[in-house]
């Protein structure tokens, strides 16, 4: 049975209260389902969590909503804005609506899932983590992405994968154009398979063609200092 | 026999042969010179200040009996549980990766031993580190390389870099003879890569941006934890300002002979102030604000005596910290390993290829071997008695000036031996009233 959500709004309660609140929950915790009303844009948004709680904002969040989240599923009901996710490790985090920048920066785990568009350097940084966006990314995404994989079943702007280390890159829409060392690669089955299974831990199987998309990934050109390679920084 | 009188060979002072050894190097190896350290070249520094003491109309305390308070508490504006440290002389933040397990256990054992705290580095928190140092800060870098709320939650301060002395506006670098297998899964990086940090925070741009930042950081530890912000000593005073107004609990100023593990040598050399043209400028902020000694203000680079210290504090700082002397300390670059340095064509004094992770000290290296050669406990032992000694020193200074504690002293304790240090330090040339740009006669 689904227990009865706590809610908070906070239209009457500070970021803080609620905040500490999830914070006291204890892995074990038979309260793991959590309502917040009236988000109204502010930042912070059930960060830091560490027990598998869902906590649904019922409307639009404001920077590092959900960040370095630890086994906690967060859900946005509307958009998000900077650096959603920023540093996950574990857990899930969904936004309905669409992401600002640096969505996912730095991750280390879990799934982050954007139902609409993310803007600029999606993904930067990404240190293991899933990210899996329904539309386009901005540009500069993946910029140093060192592990993990980012899906994007839209566009993906200037400058993707810049610097990339050992990220996985898939898009099966237009690319504007590659950043620094990093090259388009083959679609092997391995590959085909690894995309599968993460758009099915997205609720996407069966909806979306893996054929459909092209893999990205670093040239490994830079991986040490060359003077024949200068030019290309 | 020709007697006629002969030029000398006269080296260009513009071309000199250091100048000439450098274009060599690179026309042959087309990189630039990488190396360790901070800033090598001759600076306006602390030694071209003097301390007057007292005098009819100054009193001094006794040398060896009454009390000189060294004590500092840092982080109290916003976090409930502020730092309390015995002496206001911190160790800087250097990374495992950079520097061995061992070398990093032996700071954290000598701070600890001292009563002060030490700081991670760009490449995350080791369990060593943490088990031996009471008082750890915790950065928090651009690479974000082994960030993890689980740290965040065990330290004892957050020290975001925005940059650091040596190179304000570089990330870090750290080249693959250092990427050990330890150090690659925790950056979560290729092993024996060369590692290029990155210069820009992933999630946040500007002061607007940090000041939402930091109160992320606190919600996340649930507002305990005092959160610095450290940048390379460039623009101190809007630094400084900017930075009080994001909401820092203490300001971290690096000037540029601060250490770095590797970056190129033009950038140590030619980016960033010296440390003594950064103090005023951060302290004029803070005081503008009326946050002086209310958000502490923490100056390093090239921190070396007692005499270093009283300076910084009497300038307005409220702690040192240092790196760079704290290795010398461990063992870095001794004489009893010369025949290892002249076999790496270098010297003890100037060994500063850290990068290459051969050091003979066992400290700048992740070299097994190497790394045995330094006994934590030992190396540890020595870092406290130096920390001391700096202690003594300027508790010595202090209480001929008069002070009950350190943080009394004062610019008007000091002058200046030249007329840069005079303008840089805003205090008057010796034997004049003097200060360039403030009037005086």
């Amino acid at each position: 049975m689904t227990p009865e959500p706590q809610t908070v709004d906070l239209a009457d309660t500070s970021v803080r209260d609620l905040n500490a609140a999830l914070h006291a929950l204890s892995p074990d915790t038979n309260m793991t389902a959590w309502r917040v009303l009236n988000p109204g844009g502010r930042h912070a948004l059930a960060a830091g969590l560490l027990a598998p709680v869902t906590v649904e904002i019922m409307g639009h969040a404001g920077y590092y909503c959900a960040g370095m989240n630890q086994m906690a599923t967060v859900v946005v009901h509307g958009n998000a804005g900077t650096g959603v996710a920023e540093n996950m490790m574990s857990g899930r985090v969904e936004v309905r609506g669409d992401a600002s920048q640096s969505a996912g920066a730095s991750a280390h785990g879990g799934l982050l899932l954007i139902g609409g568009n993310a803007g600029a350097r999606c993904g930067i940084s990404l240190k293991g983590a899933d990210i899996v966006v329904k539309g386009s990314v901005g540009h500069m995404s993946a910029f140093m992405a060192q592990a993990g994989t980012l899906v994007v079943l839209g566009d993906a702007g200037d400058s993707f994968g810049d610097s990339i280390y050992e990220a996985h890159l898939y898009v099966r829409g237009h690319v504007a154009n590659l950043g620094t060392d990093c090259v388009e690669k083959p679609m092997r089955d391995a590959n085909r398979a690894e995309l599968f299974a993460k758009l099915a831990a997205a609720g996407l199987a069966g909806e979306v063609d893996v054929g459909a998309f092209r893999r990205y990934g670093s040239s490994r050109l830079l991986y040490q200092f060359h003077v024949d390679h200068a030019a290309a920084y | 026999m020709d007697t006629t009188p002969r030029t000398l060979p006269r080296f260009s002072a513009t071309f000199d042969p250091a100048t000439l050894a450098e274009i060599r190097r690179a026309a042959a190896t087309g990189i630039y010179d990488i190396r360790g350290g901070g800033a090598k070249r001759k600076l306006p520094n602390f030694d071209d200040l003097l301390f007057l003491g007292a005098s009819i109309s100054r009193y001094p305390l006794e040398g060896y009996r009454e009390r000189c308070e060294t004590s500092v508490v840092l982080g109290a504006r916003f976090a409930k549980e502020p730092i309390a440290l015995k002496i206001p002389i911190t160790i800087a933040g250097m990374s495992f990766g950079s520097l061995s397990a061992q070398a990093k256990e032996a700071l954290g054992r000598g701070a600890t031993l001292a009563g002060t705290s030490t700081t991670t580095g760009d490449g995350g928190m080791t369990d060593e580190e943490r088990g031996h140092s009471r008082t750890l800060v915790y950065q928090y870098l651009p690479s974000r390389y082994g960030m993890n709320p689980d740290d965040l939650r065990r330290a004892d301060a957050i020290e975001i870099v925005v940059g650091q002395g040596a190179k304000p506006g570089g990330g870090g670098m750290l080249l693959g003879q250092k990427i050990s297998p330890r150090v690659a899964e925790m950056r979560t990086l290729p092993e024996g890569i060369d590692q290029r940090s990155a210069c820009r925070h992933p999630d946040w741009t500007g002061p607007d941006d940090l000041e939402i930042k930091i109160a992320e950081l606190r919600e996340i530890t649930d507002w305990r934890k005092p959160i610095y912000v450290k940048v390379g000593a460039s623009r101190p005073y809007y630094d400084t300002a900017l930075a009080v107004k994001s909401g820092a609990d203490v300001v971290v100023i690096d000037g540029m002979q601060g250490g770095t593990a590797a970056t190129q040598d033009v950038f140590i050399e030619h980016v960033g102030i010296p440390t003594l043209a950064a103090i005023r400028p951060a302290v004029a902020a803070l005081q503008e604000l009326g946050m002086h000694r209310k958000v502490q203000l923490i100056v390093s680079g090239g921190i070396r005596s007692g005499a270093d210290v009283a300076k910084a504090l009497a300038l307005g700082a409220d702690a040192v910290s240092i790196g760079t002397a704290a290795l010398v300390a461990l063992g870095d670059n001794d004489p009893r390993h010369e025949a290892e340095y002249q076999a790496l064509g270098t010297t003890a004094g100037a060994y500063d290829d850290w990068h290459e992770g051969r050091d003979p000290a066992g400290i700048t290296t992740q070299d097994p071997a190497l790394a045995a050669r330094l006994d934590p406990v030992l190396a540890g032992r020595r870092l406290a008695n130096y920390l001391a000694v700096l202690t003594l020193e300027a508790q010595a200074i202090a209480r001929a000036c008069g002070k009950s504690h350190l943080h009394n002293l004062e610019p008007e304790d000091l002058v200046a031996l030249t007329i840069e240090a005079a303008a840089m330090a805003q205090v008057p040339l010796a034997g004049t009233s003097w200060i360039p740009g403030k009037g005086g006669v």
